[in-house]
């Protein structure tokens, strides 16, 4: 097979663009305006017939320089921007951001502060999976779940509404805590929800989980081994499907996930090889399990005052060159940020890392040989949202 | 045709042989007669897309379209009027006149299966004697359409859709044809009043309950039928998630909501022929078509309502089932939707219909064990419907669902 060249955007030779055939193979460009590529990203993929020999992510379409921007606004400025790292959920990347500056602070926030923040996060990671297992199941053909999924993920908005005000891009997080207390009786809307939540999911497991066509579809396809998981620096579901139990809520406690309970599903082949597809699909589904677990533990054990907010200088100023790194685990599994304080109010370096970056690697090497309807399942079942990707 | 006409001109009084332009009356009995069919089929089209609309909705736990008309019923006169309004579009590179053309070979093959489609017991266009192999003959004109628009598209995902259509339904036309053989040597004929006429009002003399092999063939012809409908889970050249839109991805306006057209009309076909092979068409219980021959006056148009009714109550079931099963099911993949009809379906059919030709010998010596085969299979129909419901309610009460046919009209 010839290798296939990755098109540049030339504009001096436009011949490229309207190129159709790569060695007799036909070359067809799916994106960026795709209704199953999850944003705005382009496939480069070398077929013959409904075989693809090679897909490759053409990744780059929704670059906002985020990370630059981070070095041009002050710490707490920058909150905002960060929602919009990932916007399905923005919650996990406000945390990263905070913890990073307050490791730089190298300060304290209160207990009730941080259990908000984990109530958010989870909340956030429910809503999150929702989007992912119900699109993949719209990516697979069956519509149904999407709305059922959406419509779940509907009374999620409500409460973080409620909560922040926002519906998707929350800003909910400050430097130093959060920016709201829980509103009074949040914690038996919350716990209501669950009781419904938990309900839904045993039905969507009827619906579409173990339904034969989708199991057909999506078993031994695309499997990936614990060693190429690894060595593809997979993350989050993606990584624990293959097996490889590594969390790092678990591994690399931080806030007040020590004092939770829960487990973390790990990926076992049930109906077909490990690391499948359909295992990362379930992964996602027991993860919201968990989630709810999360949810009823952090509403019994909630401090009862009211500090949320911790002692943060007005204008935050550090030495320059002070560095800290924060690790979280985002609904897209290890989520990164690394900070390097400059000399006035802003920092001299950002950089976020995130999951489904390194999730499109892997496309490359999985797609060969697969048919383009199994590129959509595959895309989908990594779970890689544009802005992620490029931020 | 020409005989009906013939009788109400006789009727009134005159003798049209005497006439010298009798061959005009025929053509106009002939245009308002097409004029009546071609609207038949467009209108249920255009019904069914509401209807579809407001059964994924519920399906989906949302409204749906219920703003124009009652429950929103005439949603669909309002998307025609915008269709038929908007740009008709067609691409630069396209070849223009394959492009122009593809909707109406669509179009074609679709409103000549209404030709010897019945509707009740005296209702049909021509009730020819090759009726179910003129019906087989004319659907292929839909994949040459399917065919026509994909490639003059020139658009990759229009022709990825064509070539899975094209393969999809000529696979998927052997086994539909070879389930619809066994009820044709069964009635022993092609002609599909005969077929129905061959069959009964009560559920235990339709064709479906005869024997093992036509209880079989009846699931296979619906399978396929899906398959040849492009619906779901067999909707491969349509899939939006794969194929942006499959075959008419390029095409806008008037052109675009023929594909539409053909699609949802399709749904009235193919559920009307099974209702017709395998379900006792519009036979009423209890009334033998000999003495529904014999019946005169009111009691005639009675029973004819009746049939009609009868008819497309099961026809519009089936219709719904097809609704049903596009918002329930996935879609399966390309290689999986080749080796279900090559691999089970052809190879069923065909000893299906070698089973019905041994089976009718067998039972034309021992007539007592085509009923007892007849009341087994009915039993287990009954009980199959009867463990569906049980099942439904278990899964509603699991999730503290109710039933709601009030709210949100």
């Amino acid at each position: 097979m010839k290798p296939l060249e990755i098109p540049t955007m030339d504009m001096e030779n436009k011949e490229v663009l309207r190129r159709i055939e790569v060695g007799g193979d036909m070359l067809l460009n799916m994106g960026p305006q795709h209704p199953s590529t999850h944003g705005v990203i382009n496939f480069l993929v070398q077929t013959d017939g409904e075989v693809m020999k090679r897909a490759i992510p053409e990744v780059g379409y929704l670059h906002r320089s985020l990370e630059k921007i981070g070095e041009r606004c002050t710490y707490n400025g920058y909150m905002p921007y960060t929602d919009r790292v990932d916007y399905i959920a923005a919650m996990f990347a406000n945390q990263g951001w905070a913890m990073a500056v307050e490791r730089l602070l190298g300060m304290q926030v209160p207990k009730r502060a941080e259990y908000c923040r984990i109530i958010a996060c989870e909340l956030n990671r429910i809503s999150s999976h929702l989007i992912s297992v119900g699109t993949m199941a719209m990516d697979v053909g069956a519509v149904t779940p999407f709305p059922y999924a959406l419509r779940e993920r509907e009374f999620i908005n409500d409460l973080l509404e409620e909560l922040c005000g926002a519906r998707l891009t929350y800003n909910y997080l400050r430097i130093g805590g959060v920016a709201f207390d829980l509103p009074t009786g949040y914690e038996e809307k919350v716990s209501t929800f669950l009781d419904h939540f938990e309900k839904i999911l045993d039905e969507f497991n009827r619906l579409i989980t173990y339904n034969e066509i989708f199991v057909k579809r999506l078993a031994h396809l695309a499997p990936i081994s614990k060693e190429m998981a690894i060595d593809y620096c997979l993350v989050g579901p993606n990584l624990r499907a293959s097996g490889v139990k590594f969390d790092v809520r678990k591994d690399l406690p931080y806030s007040i996930y020590p004092e939770l309970q829960f487990d973390v599903p790990v990926g076992k082949g049930e109906v077909g090889t490990q690391g499948d597809s359909w295992d990362r699909f379930w992964c996602r589904v027991e993860e919201m399990r968990q989630s709810c677990r999360i949810l009823r533990q952090c509403l019994v054990q909630i401090p009862k005052d009211s500090q949320v907010m911790g002692k943060v200088p007005r204008k935050i100023k550090l030495t320059e060159g002070l560095e800290a790194y924060s690790r979280i685990e985002s609904a897209r599994g290890d989520m990164q940020y690394y900070v390097v304080a400059g000399p006035g109010e802003n920092a001299h370096r950002v950089k976020i890392r995130t999951g489904s970056f390194t999730a499109m690697g892997i496309i490359d090497a999985l797609s060969r040989g697969l048919m383009i309807a199994d590129l959509v399942a595959l895309i989908a079942s990594l779970d890689v949202v544009a802005p992620e990707i490029d931020r | 045709m020409q005989s009906f006409l013939d009788n109400l001109i006789r009727n009134a009084g005159h003798d049209p042989s005497t006439w010298p332009w009798t061959q005009f009356v025929y053509l106009a009995g002939m245009g308002a007669i097409a004029f009546v069919v071609i609207n038949f089929a467009a209108i249920t089209a255009g019904i069914f897309s509401w209807a579809e609309r407001r059964v994924a909705a519920r399906i989906q736990s949302r409204v749906g379209p219920n703003r124009v008309g009652p429950g929103g019923f005439l949603q669909w006169i309002a998307d025609a009027v915008k269709l038929l309004l908007k740009e008709d579009l067609v691409p630069d590179e396209a070849d223009q006149f394959l492009f122009r053309i593809a909707p109406y070979f669509m179009m074609v093959g679709f409103a000549c299966v209404f030709v010897c489609l019945p509707f009740s017991h005296r209702l049909i266009v021509a009730d020819m004697n090759i009726g179910i192999f003129f019906i087989i003959a004319v659907t292929a004109l839909i994949v040459v359409g399917i065919i026509m628009s994909g490639w003059s598209s020139n658009s990759k995902w229009s022709l990825f859709g064509a070539i899975r259509s094209a393969a999809q339904i000529i696979s998927y036309e052997i086994p539909a044809g070879m389930a619809l053989m066994i009820p044709v040597m069964l009635a022993g004929t092609l002609s599909t009043q005969g077929i129905i006429r061959a069959q009964g009002g009560w559920p235990w003399q339709w064709f479906l309950f005869d024997n093992p092999a036509a209880f079989a063939a009846f699931f296979i012809y619906f399978i396929s039928a899906l398959a040849e409908g492009n619906r779901t889970p067999f909707d491969l050249p349509e899939a939006e998630s794969e194929l942006v839109s499959g075959y008419n991805t390029e095409y806008s306006g008037m052109r675009f909501s023929y594909f539409f057209l053909v699609e949802w009309g399709n749904m009235w076909i193919m559920s009307a022929l099974a209702t017709t092979m395998f379900l006792g068409g519009w036979q009423l219980p209890g009334l033998t078509p000999e003495r529904f021959d014999a019946l005169t006056g009111g009691s005639a148009v009675v029973a004819e309502l009746a049939s009609l009714a009868l008819f497309a109550g099961k026809t519009l079931f089936f219709v719904f089932v097809v609704m049903w099963l596009r918002w329930t099911l996935p879609r399966i993949r390309v290689d999986q939707m080749m080796n279900m009809c090559w691999k089970y379906l052809v190879p069923i059919s065909f000893a299906g219909v070698l089973f019905v030709a041994v089976w009718m010998l067998v039972v034309h010596a021992v007539p007592a064990l085509g009923i007892a085969m007849r009341v087994l299979l009915t039993a287990a129909g009954a009980f199959g419907v009867g463990a569906f419901v049980v099942r439904t309610l278990k899964n509603i009460r699991d999730t503290g669902d109710k039933f709601d046919f009030t709210s949100n009209w």
